[in-house]
């Protein structure tokens, strides 16, 4: 076989028809680059979720009053009001596998300090709630238990509160803020978080002893809600049963009654958000997968249209002496290139527009390397495969027949 | 007497089309020597380029011998009948065939690219040579599409020489040319006829045949005539005579 010449005469052939070689390599650069774009989104989007939910504390558990909701109705107010005070109390005494636990009771308002205010919302918690989100004081301290047996009017503050309350660049420390004629002495500053992947700024946050927000600000007997932090992660299902046995006893619920409350943990959290992640990789690679399919047909047709539109040409080659296998395997090589070059202006197109879009869009992005070899090698195989059908019909031809094609 | 360069021994070809068949030789008998220029007329329709492509081996006879410098062609694979296309046959088409968007030189490399045996090297200046011999030394690089009629098929003429073929044929070859070009390209068959060797003219018009060295006419597939002719003609001094741009 006379590789040399035949390679020769492929890429003269491919330089002689330019445009021809670019609409054919289009079909393939815009197929590989979708693939690659659209699951480094799915992913990145994943994997942005899978840090928030991680990020949101440590083997999280969350505890809401009122049970299942039966048909989306919530039929009673008291049926909200079902954990109190004491389930709190009982949970920490006896639950063995939690690391820490917190009521949650909130309170919004306008905080005013000196001339400046800020609509917000203060959280009324207990001193383990910073280790259980994974928050940090970064100046002064949190509040302690007797401040939550006395009720203080002490708070800790998240940046955003301090930027906006105190925007002379005053030390908040020891600063009084104030929220319904409350006033609240900043005793701490949470270090900075940002902003959550749903937009959500975490560092607008007050956190108040829950005693305060119980008795001075809303004068109820019920939590909100309770959060909770297993010892590891294996524990997290352990600690769920014992919780719901416990508050099942303090509620004194009969077996044949459902929970009346509510018990949600940061795994299930996840397993739900990567069921949507997951769905939303799936639609996007549904997606690629369908810019691929279109651009293989793109890449027949051309092939197709190319061996019928050169079959004068096969003719002549044949009628000075090409043999069939000459034929065939100047197609393939000019398939093979065009398919290999498309195949890499793909990459580099996907990997671009990916990067582009972390960039200009704050979108979170990550390519995948299974994602761009799968795409390059679906790419170039159906690029041959299309490239060879019809050489190898061109290669089959009479050469009289194929000479007098008009 | 020189070698026989092509033998014949009842060459039968038949068409089917639809359920009919179509008979465009029937029993062609005739062998030709190194060296001769042979003219096949015939009207339209009388089987002259069915035949030329059996001689070109672009085609197989559905009965009969064929002898090319020989060997037997019948019965060779169609890999063979390429290689065998491609080291003892020149071809010269009436469209000309050339690759297009394609310079001179690389039309003419076109049927050593098909050979592994030949270096670039020596296919370049063979290639070369080939333009020289036809007169198109000075245009070695220019496009098929930036060139006349006549310079197109002296680029096809280059073409077939450059494998310093047993054979060459040329199917019409002057049938898209006007009358002085004609004559130009006659002029150059004569040439190479002169030195030595073997032409195959397939044409319908009975005024070439003066020029060549042997008139066979075919009619419905026979060969009804077949006679050497005594009296040469010289194209170029039919070519001087010729009134000037007559037909620009
Ligand atoms: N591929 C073919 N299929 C069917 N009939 C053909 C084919 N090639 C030639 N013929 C028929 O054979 C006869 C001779 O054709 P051809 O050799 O082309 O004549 P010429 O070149 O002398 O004009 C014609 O009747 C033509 O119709
Ligand atoms: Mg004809």
């Amino acid at each position: 076989m006379n590789w040399t010449n035949l390679f020769r005469i492929s890429l003269k052939a491919l330089a002689n028809n330019k445009m021809r070689a670019f609409l054919t390599m289009l079909g393939i650069i815009i197929g590989v680059a979708a693939v690659i774009t659209m699951i480094s989104l799915g992913q990145g989007a994943k994997k942005n979720i899978q840090d928030e939910i991680s990020g949101m504390g440590s083997n999280m558990i969350m505890i809401h009053p009122g049970g299942e909701r039966r048909g989306g109705v919530r039929l009673d107010p008291s049926e909200m009001q079902t954990l109190k005070e004491t389930d709190y109390k009982m949970l920490r005494k006896e639950n063995l596998f939690l690391a820490g636990i917190s009521p949650n009771v909130s309170m919004s308002g306008q905080l005013i300090s000196g001339n400046s205010n800020y609509p917000s919302s203060v959280s009324g918690v207990s001193t383990d709630y910073i280790s259980i989100r994974q928050l940090n004081v970064a100046e002064g301290e949190m509040f302690t238990e007797t401040d939550i047996r006395k009720s203080a009017k002490v708070c800790v503050i998240g940046t955003t509160i301090v930027e906006n309350l105190f925007p002379d660049g005053d030390n908040p420390l020891g600063k009084i803020i104030r929220l319904n004629q409350v006033p609240l002495k900043v005793i701490g500053i949470l270090e900075s978080k940002g902003y959550n992947s749903m937009g959500m700024d975490q560092d607008d946050i007050v956190l108040v002893p829950y005693t305060t927000v119980m008795k001075r600000f809303r004068a109820i007997d019920y939590l909100e809600g309770i959060f909770a932090s297993a010892i590891s992660e294996d524990m997290t299902d352990l600690a769920t049963a014992d919780i719901e046995s416990i508050l099942r006893r303090q509620h004194k619920l009969k077996d044949e009654e459902p929970d009346d409350f509510m018990i949600r943990t940061q795994q299930e959290l996840s397993e739900i958000l990567d069921t949507t992640t997951n769905l939303l990789t799936t639609l996007l690679a549904c997606i690629a997968g369908i810019s691929l399919l279109v651009g293989g047909i793109g890449i027949m047709n051309i092939m197709y249209v190319s061996v019928t539109e050169r079959t004068r040409e096969i003719g002549l080659r044949m009628s000075v002496g090409a043999r069939s296998i000459d034929i065939l395997v100047q197609f393939l090589i000019e398939a093979i290139l065009i398919s290999i070059t498309g195949g890499i202006l793909g990459i580099l197109t996907g990997c671009g527009a990916s990067a582009a879009i972390r960039w200009l869009g704050d979108w979170p992005v990550a390519i995948q390397p299974w994602s761009v070899i799968l795409s390059f090698l679906v790419c170039t195989v159906t690029g041959v495969f299309f490239g060879w059908y019809p050489a190898k019909k061109a290669a089959a031809l009479d050469p009289i027949d194929a000479l007098r094609y008009e | 007497m020189s070698r026989t360069v092509i033998e014949l021994n009842g060459i039968k070809r038949e068409f089917i089309v639809g359920d009919e068949t179509v008979h465009a030789l029937r029993g062609v008998s005739f062998s030709i020597n190194e060296g001769e220029f042979v003219t096949i007329m015939g009207s339209s329709g009388s089987g002259k380029s069915t035949l030329l492509n059996i001689l070109g081996c672009l085609d197989t006879p559905t009965a009969g011998e064929y002898y090319l410098d020989g060997i037997s062609v019948r019965k060779m694979s169609k890999n063979k009948r390429a290689i065998l296309r491609n080291r003892k046959i020149g071809f010269v088409f009436q469209n000309y065939n050339l690759l297009a968007k394609t310079t001179a030189i690389e039309n003419v490399e076109l049927p050593l690219m098909y050979n592994a045996e030949i270096s670039s090297s020596e296919r370049r200046k063979r290639a070369i040579d080939a333009l020289k011999a036809v007169g198109l030394g000075d245009r070695l690089e220019h496009k098929s599409n930036q060139m006349s009629g006549g310079q197109m098929q002296r680029v096809a003429i280059a073409r077939a020489l450059v494998n310093n073929p047993a054979v060459i044929l040329a199917d019409e070859a002057t049938g898209n040319l006007d009358t002085r070009t004609s004559f130009e390209i006659l002029v150059l068959f004569q040439r190479l006829h002169a030195e030595g060797r073997t032409i195959i003219f397939v044409t319908h018009n009975p005024d070439i045949s003066s020029y060549s060295s042997r008139n066979i006419r075919l009619m419905d597939g026979h060969v009804i005539e077949d006679t050497v002719n005594t009296n040469i003609l010289s194209a170029a001094e039919t070519l001087a005579s010729l009134p000037a741009n007559e037909d620009d």
